[in-house]
């Protein structure tokens, strides 16, 4: 796997630092008791649920370890951990589906 | 069980993450692998967590930097991961806005899914506690999950390096995403932004610079956003008929 550059490391690291504290301290610290509008406020709710699928979307369909082809396997070890998650509300059996189904991939291959 | 004191509000918060720890050790850990997979060495990793404290913001990041994204979108679209705590910073200031600005200073560094989830619930359901209380139960629900979050990382780094790379490591962030999806979908209109971002996001990789992710991203933001609004409209319907 690639190494990341060092600047390029740091300076995310950095950027997030500050960009992560701002949000926190937006409201906590600066607003008072202002209250954020609430049309925002709808949108903010949706903001992980949209993103983080987003990312991981096409890492599913187009998955690396297969060379980037649609892989029958990795679809179905990825649809067994969502399944997981999702049925139980727990990210730890998720998080263990995963694992076994990433074990049951690699013995496979 | 009523809290009496400023210091036993903190150990309440406390005893009350205690089930997180199971969460934010795992978590912090695998994120240690996999930062030490991309090249990281284990000071990196540690002051990545440390700095940064937020899960799922540095697995994004770290997912855009191994595919050479530009460092405006990894900057982006890890913040957008983090817009909720902007959320969670405003729903907390009517219980913690009145206390001393060094408070809220460091409270907000400490502002994540778990602390918010469990004050929130104290704050609402008891409404008389004091300040004071109430400041020293959110710092409380983070004496473990911190530390085992930043303490994990630095595990999972060290081991890191030794996994050899045969294992298909590679896989492991979708799968870590995957896990994380599924207990956020808790309405209907969490559902749709789902849906509607991950349907976005297939054509939209086609999109340079990875902007597919930011464009579905906002995508599923909407959809999310307006099926809570139409959600509502039909609830006040069907209430009319009645």
């Amino acid at each position: 796997m690639s190494s990341i550059p060092a600047p390029l490391l740091w300076t995310v690291i950095i950027g997030l630092a500050l960009g992560s504290y701002a949000l926190r301290f937006a409201f906590i610290g600066f607003m008072g008791g202002r209250a954020i509008p609430e049309w925002l406020m709808r949108h903010l709710r949706y903001t992980a649920v949209a993103i983080i699928p987003a990312l991981v979307a096409p890492l599913v369909v187009w998955p690396a370890p297969a060379g980037g082809e649609l892989s029958l396997m990795h679809f179905a070890a990825a649809a067994a951990t969502f399944a997981a998650g999702y049925l139980t509300r727990n990210v730890l059996v998720g998080l263990g589906t995963g694992g076994l189904s990433l074990l049951l991939l690699y013995l496979a291959a | 069980m009523a809290i009496t004191t400023t210091k036993s509000a903190f150990w309440k918060g406390f005893r009350d993450s205690a089930p997180f720890i199971f969460m934010a050790s795992p978590f912090g850990f695998l994120f240690g692998v996999l930062a030490a997979e991309a090249g990281l060495i284990v000071p990196e990793a540690f002051a990545f967590s440390l700095a940064v404290f937020a899960g799922a913001a540095q697995f994004t990041a770290l997912q855009l930097m191994q595919e050479n994204a530009p460092l405006i979108i990894i900057l982006i679209s890890a913040l957008a991961v983090n817009l909720r705590m902007a959320m969670y910073s405003a729903s907390l200031t009517p219980y913690l806005g009145d206390a001393p600005m060094w408070q809220r200073a460091l409270a907000a560094y400490f502002v994540v899914d778990q602390s918010y989830a469990l004050s929130i619930v104290q704050f609402e359901t008891e409404p008389e506690m004091p300040l004071a209380q109430r400041v020293a139960y959110f710092f409380g629900t983070n004496g473990i999950v911190a530390p085992a979050w930043v303490i994990g990382t630095a595990l999972g780094a060290l081991v890191g390096t030794r996994i050899p790379e045969s294992w298909g490591v590679d896989f492991v962030l979708p799968l870590a995403f995957l896990a994380m999806i599924g207990p956020m979908l808790r309405t209907p209109a969490h559902i749709a932004a789902c849906f509607v971002a991950v349907a976005a996001s297939l054509p939209a990789a086609a999109l340079p610079y990875n902007l597919g992710l930011i464009v579905a991203g906002i995508a599923g933001m909407v959809a999310g956003a307006q099926a809570e609004l139409w959600l509502e409209r039909q609830k006040v319907k069907s209430e009319a008929a009645k």
